[in-house]
């Protein structure tokens, strides 16, 4: 192996150690000590059971996966399985109607000419500029009984006269695209934009109606920011409880709540950590099942 | 019937005329070139011929039907692109077959028409390959099968040849050539490359913004060239301007810097009015050099100096500086030992033989 150069200067071994730990000493430690560390306990304390007053104590036990999977003290019952099923769906709705959304908005975008275009960049971002909290009880009051949204569904018979859209599945779907849009439009421009038109014009010549021109001349060029879109998405609106609480009607259980329960009112961290440890796991599973699907160089736009 | 005839085609973009007002008929097989600089027109006009660009007015008909309005997907047509277009997510033999999928062929006459196409253009072993596994070569013989399986009618080509190196072009030149006689297939050939036109095309038609500027069979264009641009656009030329003295019989007599000059006149048409300004073209090659001071007696010589000469081992290119200030290229073929050289600075006699003086329009 030839020796490796270091343009305009000599430095020794010793040197060279000390330039590593400088420049990523104190991420790598900061990782260490407040992520990889935490989540180490958090997965040794799944095991563990709940002691008196909040604590945790031995011995080892796999009860609370047992509990998680739906074997409680009254026998067989998925409330969890369920919950966490509900989160999936959440997620996946969530990805699914951003990805219908964002597509078209994508190739508006990126036909505009460039003042408009980065007009219409900065519109996209711009409800990150209010808190996602005072977005949703925007919503709330947006979509509540009386409101002009609420009148409008009733005069084209959407929904009966008295309701009202809020609270209810419309309402959190409603608000978790109006959230999320911006992670899927922003990832598909970017890659909208870079497209090959001539991919296009070839399918097109050769006989192609306009799916199969969008099938072949499209779609796998946009694939890597449709990949980064869909986990940009999914991942956070898995997880997100705050808005199927407030605009759902607070009656639906999601892993957020669930998890945010267990470690607060509920005084179980050990529960807690199992479906911690779940959730992750199964997030985990979702990515790498999208990694081998569309191949790993789609997620280099992340 | 011409296999494609445009009627006053135009097209513009905002404020620039792409094609302008273009008629033009093209022979069932034969190999026509559209010869122009960069922007001229000319892959606009190809465009519209595939259906991926439409005219602003005028009729494009293929095969003696008016396909004006009809999408490129419908078009008997097909488009060997610049940038080749192969499809990333499919191999080589799916991208082949892509236009029959699309017809929805069967299978069983999807498979030998794949292998036959690939085998002409000699791709056979690079079935499985991906194109990002492809070399420039094998890019472009893939887009030709693919383009060619489709057995159209009129295949169109892009400056197909345009990425590759010169080697590789001329090898491939030759060999589409030949495809192109063995098919029968009549040819579209979009290049900016004056050579590679003249080689291969029966007949040529250059283009200059927008405007075609002489249509007609390859040597034509280069013997012939009708306009000041065609002739200094294909190959080098030299142009000597005068005013018209005399113009009777097939010759035109005029006064240059020069002197009196004479050509021949083979077109009636060109016939001039004396006093008219006129413009000579003469090809490099064509004009004569002879040692010696003495100006002849003969017609169209002259005396003048060698001012460079550039040796290219086939030929000699000597630039000459003529007596009222004109200047001139003469190319001359280095035959053999026997041509005693020229050298810089000495002064020859230069000829400019009546029928090589080509009468410009403009």
């Amino acid at each position: 192996m030839p020796p490796e150069v270091h343009r305009g200067e000599l430095i020794s071994l010793h040197h060279r150690a000390w330039r590593v730990v400088g420049s990523a000493g104190p991420g790598v430690l900061w990782l260490v000590l407040f992520f990889a560390l935490p989540l180490l306990m958090i997965v040794a304390i799944s095991f563990l059971s709940r002691g008196e007053y909040g604590t945790f104590q031995g011995p080892l036990t796999l009860e609370n996966y047992r509990r998680l999977a739906g074997f409680g003290l009254l026998g067989f019952e998925p409330l969890y399985p369920i919950i966490v099923l509900r989160s999936l769906a959440l997620g996946l709705g969530t990805a699914v109607l951003c990805l219908l959304a964002a597509l078209p908005l994508a190739f508006f975008i990126a036909r505009l000419s460039r003042p408009f275009k980065n007009l219409a960049l900065i519109l996209v971002v711009i409800p990150f500029w209010t808190n996602l909290l005072i977005r949703t009880y925007a919503w709330q009051m947006l979509l509540g009984p009386g409101s002009w949204i609420t009148q409008a569904a009733v005069w084209l018979g959407v929904i009966a006269p008295g309701e009202s859209l809020y609270p209810g599945a419309v309402a959190v779907y409603l608000c978790m695209v109006c959230d999320f849009l911006p992670f899927m439009v922003l990832p598909l421009y970017a890659s909208v934009e870079k497209l090959d038109w001539s991919l296009v014009e070839a399918a097109m010549d050769l006989g192609a109606n306009r799916f199969e021109v969008f099938r072949h001349g499209i779609l796998p060029q946009i694939r890597p920011g449709f990949a980064a879109g869909s986990v940009l998405v999914f991942l956070p609106a898995t997880g997100q409880f705050v808005i199927p609480d407030l605009l759902g009607g607070a009656k639906t259980v999601m892993l957020g709540n669930a998890l945010q329960q267990q470690f607060g009112p509920g005084l179980d961290w050990p529960f807690g950590s199992a479906i911690a440890v779940v959730s992750l796991a199964l997030v985990m599973i979702a990515l790498i099942v999208l990694v081998r699907k569309s191949g790993e160089k789609d997620l280099e736009i992340l | 019937m011409p296999a494609v005839e445009l009627t006053n085609v135009c097209r513009r973009f905002h404020e620039v005329v792409a094609v302008d007002q273009i008629h033009l008929a093209i022979r069932r097989g034969e190999f026509f070139s559209l010869l122009g600089p960069s922007g001229c027109g000319k892959t606009t006009l190809l465009r519209i011929i595939a259906g991926l660009d439409r005219p602003d007015a005028g009729t494009v008909s293929i095969d003696g039907k008016d396909a004006t309005e009809i999408p490129a997907h419908r078009r008997p047509v097909n488009t060997v692109f610049q940038s080749y277009a192969l499809f990333p997510h499919l191999n080589v033999r799916e991208n082949v077959a892509f236009g029959l999928r699309m017809k929805k062929t069967p299978r069983t006459e999807t498979e030998p028409r794949v292998h036959r196409v690939m085998e002409l253009v000699r791709i056979s072993e690079l079935g499985p390959r991906r194109p990002a596994q492809l070399s420039g070569g094998q890019k472009q013989r893939v887009a030709l099968a693919r383009a060619l399986v489709n057995e159209p009618q009129v295949l169109l080509l892009d400056e197909p040849l345009g990425a590759l190196d010169l080697k590789l072009r001329k090898e491939l030149q030759v060999e589409l050539h030949a495809l192109q006689r063995r098919l029968g297939i009549t040819f579209i050939y979009v290049t900016h490359d004056q050579e590679e036109a003249l080689a291969m095309s029966d007949r040529i038609g250059v283009m200059n913004n927008g405007k075609l500027e002489q249509c007609g069979p390859a040597e034509n264009a280069y013997e012939r060239p009708r306009t000041r641009f065609v002739a200094q656009f294909l190959g080098a030329c030299n142009l000597i301007e005068g005013i018209v003295r005399r113009c009777a019989e097939g010759r035109m007599g005029a006064e240059t810097s020069l002197g009196e000059i004479q050509a021949e006149m083979p077109s009636p048409a060109q016939t001039r009015k004396p006093g008219e300004r006129c413009t000579f073209a003469i090809r490099p090659e064509r004009v004569g050099l002879m040692k010696g001071s003495e100006k002849a007696s003969e017609i169209n010589a002259v005396a003048a100096r060698i001012t460079d000469l550039i040796y290219f081992g086939a030929e000699t290119e000597y630039q000459l500086e003529v007596a009222g200030g004109l200047r001139l290229n003469a190319r001359v073929m280095n035959a053999g030992a026997t041509s005693s050289p020229l050298s810089v600075g000495e002064t020859v006699v230069v000829r400019l033989p009546p029928n090589a003086l080509i009468v410009l329009d403009d």
